[in-house]
Protein backbone atom coordinates (compact mmCIF):
# COMPACT_ATOMS: atom_id res chain seq x y z
CA UNK A 1 0.00 0.00 0.00
CA UNK A 2 2.14 3.14 -0.90
CA UNK A 3 0.72 5.68 0.84
CA UNK A 4 1.37 3.81 4.31
CA UNK A 5 4.54 3.23 2.72
CA UNK A 6 5.67 6.49 2.18
CA UNK A 7 3.53 8.51 4.85
CA UNK A 8 4.81 9.16 8.46
CA UNK A 9 5.79 5.84 9.08
CA UNK A 10 6.79 5.88 13.20
CA UNK A 11 10.12 6.66 14.01
CA UNK A 12 10.48 2.78 14.88
CA UNK A 13 9.05 1.57 11.85
CA UNK A 14 11.79 3.94 10.09
CA UNK A 15 14.40 3.11 12.10
CA UNK A 16 13.43 -1.13 11.89
CA UNK A 17 12.90 -0.56 7.90
CA UNK A 18 9.37 -1.66 7.56
CA UNK A 19 5.56 -0.91 7.15
CA UNK A 20 4.23 1.08 9.78
CA UNK A 21 0.47 -0.47 10.08
CA UNK A 22 -2.04 1.81 11.32
CA UNK A 23 -2.12 0.10 14.84
CA UNK A 24 1.23 -0.17 14.81
CA UNK A 25 1.91 -0.39 18.45
CA UNK A 26 5.11 2.21 18.42
CA UNK A 27 3.67 4.93 16.70
CA UNK A 28 1.56 7.16 19.11
CA UNK A 29 5.37 6.94 20.89
CA UNK A 30 7.78 7.13 18.81
CA UNK A 31 7.04 9.93 16.50
CA UNK A 32 9.05 10.23 13.24
CA UNK A 33 10.30 13.39 14.14
CA UNK A 34 12.12 12.00 17.05
CA UNK A 35 14.42 9.23 15.49
CA UNK A 36 17.04 9.38 18.49
CA UNK A 37 14.25 8.65 20.71
CA UNK A 38 13.84 5.26 19.50
CA UNK A 39 17.00 4.31 18.51
CA UNK A 40 17.84 5.13 22.52
CA UNK A 41 15.57 2.41 23.67
CA UNK A 42 16.15 -0.06 20.80
CA UNK A 43 19.68 0.22 21.84
CA UNK A 44 18.95 -1.12 25.40
CA UNK A 45 15.87 -3.08 25.11
CA UNK A 46 15.35 -4.15 21.51
CA UNK A 47 12.72 -3.65 19.84
CA UNK A 48 10.59 -6.46 20.33
CA UNK A 49 10.99 -6.58 24.19
CA UNK A 50 9.73 -2.63 24.01
CA UNK A 51 7.16 -3.83 21.78
CA UNK A 52 6.04 -6.61 24.34
CA UNK A 53 5.90 -4.31 27.15
CA UNK A 54 3.84 -1.93 25.70
CA UNK A 55 1.43 -4.46 24.35
CA UNK A 56 1.05 -6.00 28.01
CA UNK A 57 -0.37 -2.68 29.46
CA UNK A 58 -3.60 -0.96 28.88
CA UNK A 59 -3.54 1.72 26.17
CA UNK A 60 -3.69 4.73 28.89
CA UNK A 61 -0.33 3.90 30.58
CA UNK A 62 1.70 3.28 27.20
CA UNK A 63 2.59 6.77 27.18
CA UNK A 64 3.84 6.91 30.60
CA UNK A 65 5.69 3.01 30.19
CA UNK A 66 7.41 5.05 26.73
CA UNK A 67 8.70 8.20 28.50
CA UNK A 68 10.11 5.88 31.44
CA UNK A 69 11.70 2.91 29.36
CA UNK A 70 12.96 6.29 27.26
CA UNK A 71 14.73 7.96 30.24
CA UNK A 72 16.06 4.51 31.52
CA UNK A 73 17.50 3.70 28.54
CA UNK A 74 19.27 7.20 28.19
CA UNK A 75 20.44 6.46 31.43
CA UNK A 76 22.38 3.49 30.73
CA UNK A 77 23.72 4.44 27.90
CA UNK A 78 25.14 7.46 29.81
CA UNK A 79 26.38 5.36 32.62
CA UNK A 80 26.99 1.50 31.19
CA UNK A 81 27.72 0.34 34.41
CA UNK A 82 24.73 1.80 37.03
CA UNK A 83 22.07 2.80 34.85
CA UNK A 84 19.61 4.95 36.71
CA UNK A 85 20.15 2.45 39.65
CA UNK A 86 23.29 4.87 40.02
CA UNK A 87 20.62 7.73 40.53
CA UNK A 88 19.08 6.11 43.37
CA UNK A 89 22.40 5.14 45.01
CA UNK A 90 23.17 8.62 45.04
CA UNK A 91 19.63 9.64 46.38
CA UNK A 92 19.70 7.34 48.94
CA UNK A 93 22.83 8.61 50.18
CA UNK A 94 21.15 12.50 50.08
CA UNK A 95 18.43 11.51 51.95
CA UNK A 96 20.67 10.17 54.48
CA UNK A 97 22.77 12.66 54.97
CA UNK A 98 19.70 15.32 54.61
CA UNK A 99 18.24 13.13 58.02
CA UNK A 100 21.30 13.23 59.80
CA UNK A 101 21.48 17.18 59.27
CA UNK A 102 17.93 17.57 60.43
CA UNK A 103 18.19 15.36 63.01
CA UNK A 104 21.37 17.37 64.63
CA UNK A 105 19.26 21.12 64.16
CA UNK A 106 16.38 19.81 65.63
CA UNK A 107 18.48 18.60 68.32
CA UNK A 108 20.09 21.94 68.59
CA UNK A 109 16.10 22.97 69.02
CA UNK A 110 15.48 20.90 72.12
CA UNK A 111 19.03 22.02 73.72
CA UNK A 112 18.17 25.67 73.12
CA UNK A 113 14.42 25.40 74.33
CA UNK A 114 15.75 23.21 77.01
CA UNK A 115 18.17 26.44 78.19
CA UNK A 116 15.46 29.02 77.30
CA UNK A 117 13.34 27.25 79.49
CA UNK A 118 15.59 26.61 82.75
CA UNK A 119 16.65 30.04 82.39
CA UNK A 120 12.95 31.14 82.46
CA UNK A 121 12.13 29.28 85.40
CA UNK A 122 15.04 30.04 87.50
CA UNK A 123 13.95 33.51 86.90
CA UNK A 124 10.54 32.98 87.86
CA UNK A 125 12.23 31.32 90.71
CA UNK A 126 14.01 34.34 91.85
CA UNK A 127 10.68 36.48 91.29
CA UNK A 128 9.04 34.23 93.60
CA UNK A 129 11.82 34.29 96.34
CA UNK A 130 11.60 37.79 96.51
CA UNK A 131 8.13 38.03 96.62
CA UNK A 132 7.82 35.59 99.30
CA UNK A 133 10.37 37.72 101.54
CA UNK A 134 8.00 41.01 100.44
CA UNK A 135 5.28 39.09 101.96
CA UNK A 136 7.17 38.25 104.92
CA UNK A 137 7.02 41.78 106.31
CA UNK B 1 33.35 -33.84 27.69
CA UNK B 2 31.44 -33.82 30.59
CA UNK B 3 32.89 -30.34 31.59
CA UNK B 4 31.74 -27.91 33.71
CA UNK B 5 27.58 -27.53 34.45
CA UNK B 6 26.27 -25.00 31.66
CA UNK B 7 25.73 -21.62 33.67
CA UNK B 8 22.09 -20.46 34.22
CA UNK B 9 21.47 -18.16 30.79
CA UNK B 10 23.38 -21.28 28.46
CA UNK B 11 20.80 -23.70 30.33
CA UNK B 12 17.60 -21.09 29.61
CA UNK B 13 18.85 -20.72 26.18
CA UNK B 14 19.92 -24.03 25.51
CA UNK B 15 22.95 -23.66 24.25
CA UNK B 16 26.61 -24.66 24.65
CA UNK B 17 28.33 -23.02 27.64
CA UNK B 18 31.63 -22.07 26.44
CA UNK B 19 34.79 -21.58 28.58
CA UNK B 20 34.46 -18.36 27.82
CA UNK B 21 30.70 -17.91 28.25
CA UNK B 22 30.17 -13.68 28.71
CA UNK B 23 27.82 -14.37 31.19
CA UNK B 24 28.96 -17.71 32.94
CA UNK B 25 30.70 -15.76 35.83
CA UNK B 26 27.37 -14.02 36.51
CA UNK B 27 24.82 -15.64 36.30
CA UNK B 28 25.44 -19.39 38.42
CA UNK B 29 23.55 -22.15 37.41
CA UNK B 30 21.89 -22.36 41.08
CA UNK B 31 19.83 -19.06 40.62
CA UNK B 32 18.10 -19.81 37.08
CA UNK B 33 15.45 -16.61 38.26
CA UNK B 34 18.35 -14.20 38.08
CA UNK B 35 18.76 -14.22 33.95
CA UNK B 36 15.60 -15.05 33.49
CA UNK B 37 14.36 -11.61 34.27
CA UNK B 38 16.78 -9.51 32.89
CA UNK B 39 16.43 -11.89 29.39
CA UNK B 40 12.30 -11.17 29.76
CA UNK B 41 13.35 -7.86 30.06
CA UNK B 42 16.44 -6.92 28.23
CA UNK B 43 17.34 -9.82 26.23
CA UNK B 44 20.24 -11.93 26.36
CA UNK B 45 21.56 -10.22 23.42
CA UNK B 46 21.56 -6.78 24.17
CA UNK B 47 22.96 -8.27 28.12
CA UNK B 48 25.74 -9.79 26.30
CA UNK B 49 26.26 -6.54 23.95
CA UNK B 50 26.52 -4.73 27.11
CA UNK B 51 29.02 -6.66 29.35
CA UNK B 52 30.74 -6.92 26.46
CA UNK B 53 31.34 -2.94 26.03
CA UNK B 54 32.20 -2.59 29.90
CA UNK B 55 35.78 -3.46 30.92
CA UNK B 56 36.26 -7.02 33.10
CA UNK B 57 36.44 -5.41 36.46
CA UNK B 58 32.85 -3.63 35.64
CA UNK B 59 30.74 -6.04 34.64
CA UNK B 60 29.45 -7.31 38.24
CA UNK B 61 28.35 -3.98 38.99
CA UNK B 62 26.63 -3.77 35.81
CA UNK B 63 25.18 -7.12 36.23
CA UNK B 64 23.96 -6.08 39.39
CA UNK B 65 22.23 -2.80 38.54
CA UNK B 66 20.76 -4.75 35.01
CA UNK B 67 18.98 -7.34 37.43
CA UNK B 68 18.08 -4.20 40.21
CA UNK B 69 16.25 -2.43 37.30
CA UNK B 70 14.90 -5.51 35.82
CA UNK B 71 13.46 -6.38 38.53
CA UNK B 72 11.65 -3.12 38.93
CA UNK B 73 10.37 -3.24 35.91
CA UNK B 74 8.38 -6.14 36.31
CA UNK B 75 6.98 -5.23 39.62
CA UNK B 76 6.12 -1.94 38.29
CA UNK B 77 5.65 -2.07 34.64
CA UNK B 78 4.92 1.55 33.74
CA UNK B 79 7.32 3.30 36.06
CA UNK B 80 10.07 0.70 36.70
CA UNK B 81 12.94 2.32 38.72
CA UNK B 82 11.91 5.71 37.47
CA UNK B 83 8.69 5.14 40.44
CA UNK B 84 11.27 4.49 43.36
CA UNK B 85 13.41 7.69 41.45
CA UNK B 86 10.24 9.75 41.65
CA UNK B 87 9.32 8.73 44.89
CA UNK B 88 12.97 9.79 46.37
CA UNK B 89 12.88 12.66 45.19
CA UNK B 90 10.09 13.44 46.88
CA UNK B 91 11.66 12.78 50.47
CA UNK B 92 14.56 15.15 49.40
CA UNK B 93 12.14 17.87 48.64
CA UNK B 94 10.39 17.23 51.59
CA UNK B 95 13.72 16.81 54.06
CA UNK B 96 14.96 20.09 52.25
CA UNK B 97 11.66 21.76 53.94
CA UNK B 98 11.74 20.64 57.04
CA UNK B 99 15.48 21.44 57.24
CA UNK B 100 14.78 25.13 56.49
CA UNK B 101 11.69 24.97 58.60
CA UNK B 102 14.05 23.87 61.51
CA UNK B 103 16.66 26.09 61.11
CA UNK B 104 14.29 29.00 60.86
CA UNK B 105 13.18 28.09 64.08
CA UNK B 106 16.61 28.07 65.87
CA UNK B 107 16.58 31.85 64.39
CA UNK B 108 13.47 32.36 65.75
CA UNK B 109 14.44 31.53 69.25
CA UNK B 110 17.70 33.05 69.56
CA UNK B 111 15.82 36.72 68.13
CA UNK B 112 13.23 36.10 71.41
CA UNK B 113 16.19 35.64 73.63
CA UNK B 114 18.75 38.70 72.69
CA UNK B 115 16.14 41.16 70.85
CA UNK B 116 18.76 42.74 68.47
CA UNK B 117 15.96 45.33 67.81
CA UNK B 118 14.84 47.46 70.50
CA UNK B 119 11.28 47.17 71.38
CA UNK B 120 10.39 50.78 71.51
CA UNK B 121 7.86 52.54 73.85
CA UNK B 122 4.82 52.94 72.03
CA UNK B 123 0.89 53.02 72.89
CA UNK B 124 0.17 50.20 70.89
CA UNK B 125 -2.90 48.79 71.49
CA UNK B 126 -2.08 45.30 70.15
CA UNK B 127 0.07 42.70 71.69
CA UNK B 128 3.76 43.48 71.67
CA UNK B 129 4.42 40.39 69.85
CA UNK B 130 3.36 43.17 66.91
CA UNK B 131 6.50 44.30 66.10
CA UNK B 132 8.61 40.81 66.57
CA UNK B 133 6.40 39.20 63.58
CA UNK B 134 6.63 42.22 61.38
CA UNK B 135 10.71 42.07 61.36
CA UNK B 136 10.77 38.59 61.34
CA UNK B 137 10.13 37.95 57.54
CA UNK B 138 13.64 39.66 56.33
CA UNK B 139 15.40 37.56 59.57
CA UNK B 140 13.85 33.94 57.58
CA UNK B 141 15.23 35.32 53.90
CA UNK B 142 18.66 35.63 55.24
CA UNK B 143 18.52 32.16 56.65
CA UNK B 144 16.85 30.26 53.80
CA UNK B 145 19.74 32.11 51.52
CA UNK B 146 22.45 30.59 53.80
CA UNK B 147 21.09 27.29 54.27
CA UNK B 148 23.19 24.62 53.85
CA UNK B 149 20.30 22.35 52.40
CA UNK B 150 21.05 24.25 48.82
CA UNK B 151 23.76 21.80 48.32
CA UNK B 152 21.00 19.07 47.99
CA UNK B 153 18.80 21.26 45.48
CA UNK B 154 21.81 22.39 43.83
CA UNK B 155 22.70 18.75 42.82
CA UNK B 156 18.92 18.57 41.61
CA UNK B 157 18.68 21.68 38.83
CA UNK B 158 17.88 18.64 36.77
CA UNK B 159 14.21 18.86 38.35
CA UNK B 160 11.76 17.17 36.21
CA UNK B 161 12.69 13.83 34.90
CA UNK B 162 11.53 14.14 31.71
CA UNK B 163 12.59 17.95 30.76
CA UNK B 164 15.34 17.23 28.81
CA UNK B 165 17.08 15.04 26.98
CA UNK B 166 20.36 13.54 28.79
CA UNK B 167 21.72 11.80 25.60
CA UNK B 168 22.46 14.43 23.08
Amino acid sequence: DYLSMNSSRCAACKYLRKRCPSECIFSPYFPPNNPQRFACVHRIYGASNIGRMLQQLPVYLRAEAADCLYYEAQCRIENPVYGCVGMISTLHQQIFSAQEQLAKVQAEIALINNAYTQQESSQFQQLDGLLSNLNNF
Amino acid sequence: MGGNSPCASCKLLRRRCAKDCIFAPFFPSDDPHKFAIVHKVFGASNVSKMLQELPVHQRADAVSSLVYEANARVRDPVYGCVGAISYLQNQVSQLQMQLAVAQAEILCIQMQQEPAIPTPQIDVPDEKSFLLQHNLPQYLNYASSTTSSNVISDSFKRDSLFSHDMVS
